[in-house]
């Protein structure tokens, strides 16, 4: 597939690195951020084609369709088909791999030893190699053989225990998200050896486990655990743990054409966020008696009770009703309230932060005979730039 | 396993030298943002000094539980323990020009400058990229934030659960009845500091090439959209708008969370191909429901989901989750816990990962904090040293570091510089 255009512009800082990328869909995203930052990544398929690139959502075009997540997440890639069981077409990966600089793969865990091109064979044939693997569980202990889609891997991982509503089972995000969060994380490993390989000529093999790039989304509940024997699970719309009564604060609130997300807080630009609020709503005549009495010089959130805090969300709850998320957007802005929308990707879409900052770049897609649009350019150099 | 902190990074007799140690690195800022890109980078040996004040100390010190013993105070927050381990800590006063001409000379000796304060604070201050290249032309720098550094709603503050909302991860969780599920914490920041850690990487790539430095502009919104860029070319392309969906998948079935015996227990379970399906049949006793025509195709399983979900919720509902997990692992169906809070620290795989450490904090004792999500053979990570307390290497920092001499030290001291 093209490299989108316009890529930030004149920046590469990786031009000139050859990654084989033979990964599936838990390390796409790995060598797509290697390709963001310029260097040549080949996709390496079996013969036929990346059999992820069927699995839907699809896209479709004038020469076929394809899937939506495989079209971003391997944008600005070359592709090879190669049979991996052919011996002809095994020499010719070992021979593209003396010339690599990274290979990237996703197999189960002594796939590729058994196919002869494991990282002991790589790795002695060109002892600068960084192999970087990424797969559910790691290379090893005792899970490592057993399969798990992202709903297993934001399960085992603890993502999936702290989302959704108490009355119904925790939940995922419906998008998969346990293979880019390993993905990026592997990207981070992967970098890190490189420039230990710049200092000592010599490159080695990481192990990346999904499970395990799923912990970062945790934060600090493992540490509520630890510390405070607490377990905090799911409270849906609700933030909890910022209050000494345990009360739960609103974080997601109905607005005319969606949700918007907004809380009460402390500290001082909490306390100006209430207080802009209740100005508003004052404005329209909404603000109640309880709202205007509040002095927000000695108000704290987390010493409220949550009596209060209920009292003080059922008259906040009926404004955000009457509000678009539009004008809430521009409104929080204008008034220095903390809120955002919560966004759907037409929201995002028209978002002219976004557009202002050329996130958005078309990319022709072979397999569909048509262009798609892809987010691009985090990788953003400003000021003083170093030209190549 | 508590260890006084010499230098972080230093070799360890006997041990392969860390992937990061020849590099120095200042952080400015507080919270998640920047200290947890610096945190990534410590772990390899970095040498990390975080620039901190006691007027103004960072935010996961004062203002985030859970704190030791749930008695607030800034030597007792478990956020701020987490995010700094191996690093070292230097109160400096950027309100006086001895502050701030000392954190300029901390610039001047740094490979990478790593800040998340509100967009323009660094240049005010005068240590900004383009002030201090000029005394450390090699300098590379990142600075992070919401939306990133250009643009209309550049300036615009906000926390991450409200940026992870804004840039669509919160829409995509929960039930389609009902309002989206918010997610833990501020999930959007660690999606920016994964990246944020790769972008520091290249950019020191890249001035190993040219020799230069430069100036890295991190907008946590654009990080988290490259994660949901499925979605977006998804709705470019057919003008869909996703929408959560529980945990359903747009295929496979069944794909959910059941609940197991005992109080919020679950396990997931899904069925990704016809034959699993027929594992998964076996495996609950191949009850007269489950042989049913119609379930034997993904599409008629998907057309029966709710009354699936409900007939697979009846047999696991009995049974303890980790014989459930334990029957369909052996069956060769997709299986794991939901792991709690208190599992996680248990799971047999994180274990062995060495997925948390434990270190001993003089203030909170014996803690945890996270291990990288990968391992590096030949260059292991180094986390070895609790978080510093506020100024705790304030002498090793100015004398040792910079060559202050101790009567100077003292004299910044007395006159407020290393508030």
């Amino acid at each position: 597939m093209a490299q989108p255009q316009p890529r930030a512009a004149g920046v590469a800082p990786l031009e000139g690195l050859l990654a084989l990328d033979l990964t599936g869909e838990l390390g796409w995203l790995l060598g797509k951020i290697l390709a963001d930052l310029g260097a040549t990544v080949l996709k390496i398929d079996p013969p036929g084609g990346d059999p992820g690139r069927h699995k839907p959502p699809l896209i479709h075009g004038p020469a076929g369709s394809v899937s939506a997540t495989w079209v971003a997440f391997n944008a600005g890639k070359q592709r090879l088909d190669l049979d991996l069981a052919a011996p002809g077409d095994r020499a010719r990966l070992l021979e593209l791999a003396g010339s690599a600089d990274f290979v990237l793969e996703s197999e189960a865990p002594g796939r590729l030893d058994e196919l002869g091109i494991g990282w002991k064979v790589l790795s002695k044939r060109s002892p600068g190699l960084i192999m970087t693997s990424v797969t559910a569980y790691g290379q090893d202990g005792p899970l490592a053989h057993f399969p798990a889609s992202d709903l297993e891997l934001m399960a085992s991982g603890g993502a999936a225990w702290l989302t959704g509503d108490p009355d119904r089972p925790p939940v995922r995000v419906s998008v998969p998200q346990a293979a880019a969060w390993a993905s990026v994380n592997a990207a981070v490993g992967t970098l890190i050896a490189h420039h230990h390989r710049r200092l000592v000529g010599r490159g080695q093999h990481v192990d990346a486990s999904a499970q395990c790039g799923v912990l970062p989304m945790l934060v600090h509940a493992p540490t509520f655990w630890e510390m405070a024997g607490v377990n905090p699970m799911r409270a849906g719309a609700f933030l909890v743990g910022r209050n000494v009564n345990g009360a739960r604060m609103r974080n997601i609130w109905p607005c005319r054409d969606g949700f918007v997300t907004f809380a009460i807080y402390g500290g001082s630009a909490g306390r100006l966020s209430n207080r802009s609020l209740v100005q508003w709503m004052a404005e329209k005549g909404m603000a109640s008696e309880s709202l205007l009495a509040i002095d927000w010089d000695t108000f704290e959130v987390a010493t409220m009770t949550p009596a209060e805090v209920e009292r003080m969300e059922a008259a906040i709850a009926p404004f955000f009703l009457t509000l678009t998320k539009r004008e809430f957007l521009e409104q929080t802005e204008a008034r220095r309230m903390l809120g955002y929308v919560v966004a759907t990707a037409e929201d995002i879409a028209a978002d002219p932060q976004l557009t202002s900052r050329s996130v958005w770049a078309d990319a022709d897609v072979p397999e569909l005979g048509r262009a798609v649009r892809l987010p691009v350019g985090w990788f953003r150099l400003a000021g003083p730039r170093a030209t190549l | 396993m508590s260890a006084t902190i010499e230098e972080p990074g230093a070799a360890r007799l006997g041990e392969p030298p860390a992937a990061l140690a020849d590099l120095h690195v200042v952080e400015f800022g507080g919270f998640a943002a920047g200290p947890a890109i610096g945190k990534h980078l410590a772990d390899h040996g970095a040498e990390v000094i975080r620039v901190e004040s006691r007027l103004r100390p960072d935010g996961f010190r004062t203002n985030y539980p859970p704190y030791k013993d749930d008695q607030p105070g800034i030597e007792r927050a478990g956020m701020f323990a987490i995010t700094n381990n191996d690093k070292l800590g230097v109160s400096l006063n950027l309100k006086s020009s001895a502050g701030l001409e000392l954190a300029a000379r901390l610039i001047e000796r740094a490979d990478v400058v790593i800040e998340n304060f509100t967009p323009g604070t660094m240049e005010r201050l005068g240590l900004g990229h383009e002030a201090m290249s000029a005394r450390n032309s090699g300098l590379v720098t990142i600075s992070t934030c919401n939306q990133g550094a250009t643009g209309p709603h550049a300036r615009r503050a906000g926390f991450g659960t409200h940026l992870t909302a804004l840039s669509g991860f919160t829409h995509l969780t929960g039930w389609r009845d009902r309002s989206p599920s918010l997610l833990w914490g501020p999930f959007i920041d660690y999606i920016a500091v994964a990246y944020g850690a790769v972008a520091v990487l290249a950019a020191l790539e890249m001035r190993a090439r040219t020799g230069r430095g430069c100036h890295v502009d991190l907008s946590q919104y654009e990080t988290g959209i490259q994660l949901l860029a499925p979605v977006m070319v998804e709705h470019f392309a057919t003008a869909a708008v996703p929408d959560r969906m529980g945990n359903r998948h747009p295929t496979a079935a069944p794909h959910g969370i059941f609940p197991c015996s005992g109080v919020e227990r679950w396990c997931a379970i899904s069925v990704h191909d016809d034959a699993e399906w027929a594992r998964l049949r076996a495996a609950m006793g191949a009850p007269g429901w489950a042989r049913e025509e119609c379930l034997a195709t993904a599409a008629g399983r998907k057309a029966a989901e709710d009354d699936l979900e409900r007939r697979i919720s009846e047999w696991t509902r009995d049974r303890d989750r980790a014989e459930v997990v334990e029957i369909l692992r052996a069956a060769e169906v997709h299986v794991a816990p939901v792991n709690d809070m208190r599992d996680v620290f248990e799971d047999p795989q994180l274990v062995h990962r060495r997925a948390f450490r434990r270190l001993d904090h003089p203030v909170i004792g014996p803690h945890s904090v996270p291990g990288p999500a990968f391992v590096l053979p030949e260059t292991p990570d180094v986390i070895a040293s609790p978080a510093f307390m506020l100024g705790e290497h304030n002498r090793y920092v100015i004398c040792d570091l910079l060559g202050v001499g101790d009567e100077e030290f003292d004299c910044l001291e007395a006159e407020g510089a290393l508030q």
